[in-house]
C-alpha cells in the first residue's frame, strides 16, 4: 500500500470513528423531553379563612344556576375567591364518555355558570380542564362541558402529553408525578366534583376528583387508595370546592350508564374545606363522613373537618 | 382544445384525485369539532370511505363473494361504464396509486440507464404485463367461491391501508421524535420554532393520539417495495400487478375510443415511447394494446408529425409495417385456465388449515357489528379504514391471527385500546359492510334489545391483585361500562404470607352482562399481561361461539344484514 493511500484510508476511518464516537457522546444521557421539568410550584390555592361567612353553604333549587349562586353568595360571593386579573382553573369531573343525564360528569350548566362568575369577578383567564379516563375528546364533547364552558368564555384544554409537568407532591405515597400544567400553573383553582358511588373508596366527591390532575399510571393508586387520596388533597388545596349534587350517581359508579342509578337531588354546595365537602356529599349516598375511610384519614391528617357544621353551615332550601 | 390542454387537464385531474383521496383518509378520524347538537350519537361529518366505493374491483369482488353491493358501492359504475367505451382512463386520470406510481417513476432524477434508448425500450409492451390478468382471474374466482382476497392487491384499499396504518403513523412518530430531539438541546428559540412547525402540521396530518399499529411491517414493506419498483420498471405495479387495471383492461374490450396511427406521417423518431405510461406500443410498427393504455395522451402530445391521434371510432389500417394495429387483451388461454383453477383451489386450501373454523383463535376479537366470520372474510377488503378511525387505537391489522385468509383484517387488541361503548365509528366507515353500523341502542342494548357483544372477559386469578397478592384493586370494576356492571365484587378476607387477614374485594364476571369491550383489560394495572382479558366467546356475530346455553343460535338477531 502506498503511503498516500494508507494515509487517506486511515484518515477516512478515523473521521468515521470520530463521527460515530461524537454522535454517541452527543446523545449520551439525553433525557426525553416530556416531563423533564420539575416544577417548584405548589398546589396551594386556598384563600384565608373569614369568620364572617359559614364554612359551607348548601342550596337546593331545581334551577341549578340559582342554586349555585345562592350557595356561593352565602359564602361571601365570588369576589371573596377571585381577584381581578387572576388566572383561574376550574376542574370539573369530565372522566367518562357519558351524557349529562347519566350523572357521571359534572353538570355542564354549573361549569358554565362558574366560568361566567369568574369572568364577571374580573378573572383574566378561565381554564376548564380534566384528565379523562375514556378518550378525552369524546368525554369533553358528550359531557356537554366543552360547549357550555366555551360559550361562557372559558378556555377548554384537552390534556396533551406535552402539557404535563413533573411535580413533587411531597406525599407519603405520591412523590414525583406528572401533573397537568394548568393545575399547578394558575392563581386560583376551583374543584367542581359530582357526587358518585365508588366500590373501593365508597364515594367519589371532592378529594377523589383530584385524581384527575395526575397523569401517568394512576390506576395503580388503587392499591392504597386512601393514602393516595389524602396525599393528593394535602398537595392540592383548591380555592373553593363547588359540589354538584344536582344528579347523584348512587350505583354503578364512577361511570354509571343507566338513568335508573341516578337520583335527582337538585343541590349545590360550596365550601373551602375539602374534608367537609366529602363528608357532606357522602350523605347523598346514605353514608356519613365518619364511615368513609379516606375521609377519616384526611381529617386525621389535619386537612379539614368531618363535622361540616363546626365552621358554620348554612342551608338555603 | 389542443392536446397540450388535455394533457394538462389530465395532470390536474391526477393531482386533484390524489389529494382528495389523501384528504379523505386524513379525515377518517374522530375530531372533536363535530356538531355537538346530538352528542348521543357521534357521526363522522363526511362520507370518508366514498373513494373506496368508487372502486369497480371492490364492487365485483364483494358482489361475487357475498352477493351484495353494500351501501354506495354502486358508485363504481361511474368508473366502470365509461371504461367500457373509452378504456382505462381511470388508471391515467383518477387512480391515486396510479398517480403516485406515475410520479415516482417519472421523478426528474431519472436514472441514467433509463434515458433515451433504454427508456424507449422500457416503455415497450412486455410479456410480464399479462401477469395482472392472471392475478385478476385468480382472485376473482376465489371471490366467487367465498374468500375475498382481492383487497390485498386492489389499489384503492392497498393505498388506503398503507397510508392509514403505515405512512401517517410513521410521520407522527418521526415528527414527535424530531420535536423531542430539537427540544432536548434546551435552546429556547429553537424549541419554540420546532414547536411552532409541529403545531402547524399537527392538525392536518397527526391524529389526536399517536396510533401504534400491530404487525404493520408487512404492509409497510409491500408498500415500499411497490414504490421502489417504479424506479426499476416504470409503473411496474400498474403494468404488471394491478388486478383493477386488468379488470378495466378487460372491460375496455369493446372501447370505441382509441389510438389512430397514421402510418405515412411517422418518421420513427420514437418520441411517443419516451413517456408512454401504459407500455402499450403507441409507435407505428408494433401492435397497439388497447387494454394496456392509460389514456395519458403523452404519445399524441409528443408526436412531432401528428401521426398519432386519439379518436372515437379510430380507423385501424392493417399494413405490412403495422402488423396488428390493435390488440385488446393479450393473455394465454392456458394460463387463464390455470389461474381460474388456482382461484378455485384457494378456498379449500386456506380453509383446510385449522384457523378458520375448527380451532378459531380465541383472541380474534372482531369490531362491534362485524359479520359472522365467513361473511366477514367475504366482505373485508383490508382497507384499514376501521383501524384508522378507531378513537382508541383498538383495531389493528392481523398478521396470522385470522389465518392466512384473514391477513390484515381488523382485530381488537384491548391492551392497546378497548372498544368505547358509545362509539360506532368503525361501522360507519367500513365500505363493504364487513362491519355494519350499529345504532347506539343496538350497541349498548336496552330493555328490549340485547347489546352487541364482541367477546367475554375472564379473570386470571394468578395475576389479579386481590385474588393472588392480597392487595386491593377494583380498577376493572370501575372501568366496566355496562350497567349494571358485568364485573362484580365480593368482599373476602385473604391472607398475606405473614398470615395477616386483609379484606379485599375480588372481581368476578357475569357473562350475561359482559359485552367484551375490553375496558377492564385495558385498565388493569398489571402492566404487561392484564389479569383480566377478553376472548371472542360470546360474540354476537357467532351462533356457535357461545358459553351460555340460552345464547346458542340466537346471535346476529339484532344486527341488520348489510
Ligand atoms: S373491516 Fe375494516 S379493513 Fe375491512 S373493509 Fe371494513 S373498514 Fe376496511
Ligand atoms: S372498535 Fe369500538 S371504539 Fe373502535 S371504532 Fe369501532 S366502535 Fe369505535
Ligand atoms: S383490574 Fe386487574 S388486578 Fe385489578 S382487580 Fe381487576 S383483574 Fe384484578
Amino acid at each position: 500500500m502506498e503511503r498516500r493511500e494508507f494515509l487517506k484510508k486511515t484518515g477516512q476511518a478515523l473521521a468515521l470513528a470520530a463521527i460515530t464516537g461524537g454522535t454517541g457522546l452527543l446523545f449520551n444521557n439525553r433525557q426525553k423531553f416530556t416531563y423533564d421539568r420539575l416544577m417548584a410550584k405548589t398546589g396551594d390555592f386556598a384563600v384565608p379563612a373569614d369568620s364572617a361567612f359559614p364554612g359551607m353553604a348548601l342550596a337546593k333549587n331545581n334551577d341549578h344556576v340559582a342554586a349555585l349562586n345562592a350557595s356561593l353568595d352565602a359564602m361571601g360571593g365570588i369576589k371573596r375567591f377571585i381577584r381581578p386579573g387572576d388566572r383561574v382553573t376550574i376542574k370539573p369531573n369530565i372522566g367518562w364518555d357519558r351524557t349529562p343525564a347519566q350523572g357521571a360528569n359534572t353538570n355542564p350548566v354549573l361549569v358554565a355558570e362558574m366560568v361566567r362568575l369568574c369572568l364577571v369577578a374580573g378573572a383574566a383567564k378561565v381554564i376548564v380542564t380534566d384528565i379523562s379516563c375514556n378518550d378525552p375528546r369524546r368525554c369533553f364533547l358528550r359531557s356537554g362541558i366543552k360547549e357550555a364552558a366555551e360559550k361562557a368564555g372559558a378556555k377548554v384544554i384537552l390534556p396533551d402529553d406535552d402539557e404535563f409537568v413533573k411535580t413533587d407532591l411531597k406525599g407519603e405515597l405520591l412523590t414525583v408525578w406528572p401533573v397537568l400544567k394548568p393545575f399547578v400553573d394558575t392563581d386560583r383553582l376551583i374543584n367542581m366534583p359530582i357526587v358518585k358511588q365508588h366500590s373501593l373508596s365508597s364515594c367519589t366527591i371532592g378529594m377523589k376528583n383530584l385524581y384527575g390532575i395526575l397523569g401517568g399510571r394512576r390506576n395503580q393508586l388503587h392499591q392504597q387508595i386512601d393514602q393516595s387520596i389524602v396525599d393528593l388533597a394535602a398537595f392540592c388545596r383548591p380555592t373553593l370546592v363547588v359540589v354538584d349534587a344536582t344528579r347523584v350517581l348512587t350505583r354503578g359508579g364512577p361511570q354509571g350508564g343507566s338513568l335508573d342509578d341516578v337520583f335527582v337531588a337538585d343541590t349545590v354546595f360550596c365550601t373551602t374545606d375539602q374534608v367537609a365537602a366529602d363528608s357532606r356529599g357522602a350523605e347523598f349516598l346514605g353514608l356519613t363522613g365518619d364511615k368513609v375511610s379516606h375521609i377519616i384519614l384526611a381529617a386525621k391528617s389535619g386537612l379539614g373537618m368531618i363535622d361540616y357544621r363546626a365552621a358554620g353551615y348554612k342551608e338555603i332550601i | 382544445m389542443t392536446i397540450a390542454t388535455v394533457r394538462n387537464l389530465r395532470r390536474i385531474s391526477q393531482v386533484v384525485f390524489f389529494l382528495t383521496f389523501f384528504w379523505l383518509i386524513l379525515k377518517t378520524n374522530f375530531q372533536v369539532n363535530f356538531n355537538p347538537a346530538n352528542p348521543d350519537e357521534i357521526t363522522l361529518p363526511l362520507p370518508v370511505s366514498i373513494a373506496l366505493q368508487f372502486d369497480p374491483l371492490t364492487a365485483l369482488g364483494t358482489l361475487l363473494a357475498n352477493g351484495t353491493l353494500f351501501k354506495g358501492i354502486l358508485w363504481s359504475l361511474v368508473i366502470l361504464i365509461p371504461t367500457i367505451f373509452i378504456g382505462r382512463f381511470f388508471c391515467g386520470w383518477v387512480c391515486p396509486l396510479g398517480s403516485l406510481n406515475h410520479w415516482i417513476s417519472e421523478f426528474p432524477s431519472e436514472r441514467a440507464r433509463r434515458k433515451g434508448g433504454r427508456k424507449i425500450e422500457s416503455n415497450r409492451y412486455k410479456k410480464y404485463q399479462r401477469i395482472k390478468y392472471y392475478i385478476f382471474f385468480f382472485f376473482i374466482t376465489a371471490a366467487l367461491f367465498g374468500t375475498l382476497q382481492i383487497g390485498l392487491l386492489d389499489p384503492l384499499p392497498f393505498l388506503a391501508r398503507s397510508i392509514g396504518t403505515v405512512v401517517l403513523p410513521t410521520i407522527h412518530t418521526a415528527a414527535s421524535g424530531i420535536l423531542g430531539w430539537v427540544k432536548s438541546f434546551g435552546l429556547g428559540p429553537l424549541s419554540t420554532a420546532a414547536q411552532f412547525a409541529y403545531d402547524l402540521m399537527a392538525p392536518l396530518f397527526l391524529t389526536f393520539r399517536q396510533a401504534h399499529f400491530h404487525t404493520i411491517l408487512t404492509i409497510g414493506f409491500l408498500f415500499v417495495a411497490v414504490m421502489i419498483l417504479n424506479r426499476i420498471f416504470t409503473r411496474f405495479w400498474c403494468r404488471g400487478i394491478c388486478p383493477l387495471g386488468a379488470m378495466l383492461g378487460i372491460f375496455s374490450r369493446y372501447a370505441i375510443f382509441g389510438l389512430q396511427k397514421n402510418e405515412p406521417a411517422c418518421t420513427h423518431c420514437n418520441e411517443c415511447l419516451l413517456h408512454c405510461q401504459g407500455a402499450d406500443n403507441p409507435d407505428i410498427g408494433a401492435p397497439w394494446h388497447q387494454a394496456e393504455c392509460h389514456l395519458c395522451l403523452n404519445c399524441q402530445g409528443l408526436c412531432p408529425t401528428s401521426a398519432l391521434k386519439f379518436k372515437f371510432l379510430p380507423e385501424h389500417n392493417l399494413t405490412r409495417t403495422n402488423p396488428a394495429p390493435v390488440q385488446k387483451v393479450d393473455i394465454s388461454r392456458r394460463k387463464v385456465i390455470a389461474s381460474l383453477a388456482g382461484g378455485v383451489a384457494l378456498l379449500p386450501l386456506l380453509r383446510s388449515g385449522d384457523a378458520f373454523a375448527v380451532n378459531a383463535n380465541s383472541l380474534l376479537i372482531r369490531p362491534p357489528g362485524s359479520a359472522a366470520e365467513e361473511d366477514f372474510i367475504a366482505r373485508c377488503i383490508r382497507c384499514g379504514q376501521c383501524m384508522r378511525v378507531c378513537p382508541n387505537n383498538a383495531l389493528h391489522p392481523t398478521l396470522m391471527e385470522a389465518g392466512l385468509e384473514g391477513i390484515w383484517s381488523p382485530i381488537l387488541i384491548a391492551r392497546i385500546g378497548y372498544c368505547e361503548p358509545t362509539c360506532t365509528l368503525c361501522g360507519q366507515v367500513c365500505p363493504t359492510g364487513a362491519i355494519v353500523e350499529l345504532t347506539l341502542k343496538q350497541k349498548v342494548g336496552g330493555a328490549d334489545i340485547t347489546p352487541n357483544r364482541i367477546g367475554t372477559a375472564f379473570i386470571d386469578k394468578g395475576r389479579c391483585l386481590p385474588w393472588a397478592m392480597a392487595k386491593p384493586c377494583i380498577v376493572c370494576e370501575e372501568w366496566c361500562p355496562t350497567s349494571p356492571k358485568a364485573v362484580y365484587l365480593r368482599e373476602e378476607t385473604v391472607y398475606d404470607r405473614r398470615g395477616n387477614g386483609i379484606k379485599v374485594k375480588q372481581p368476578h364476571i357475569d357473562p350475561d352482562l359482559c359485552t367484551g369491550c375490553g375496558a377492564c383489560e385495558f385498565a388493569c394495572p398489571v402492566v404487561d399481561r392484564a389479569a383480566i382479558y377478553i376472548t371472542s366467546i360470546g360474540e354476537s356475530r357467532s351462533a356457535e361461539n357461545q358459553i351460555l346455553l340460552q345464547r346458542k343460535g340466537i346471535a346476529q338477531s339484532n344486527i341488520r344484514k348489510g
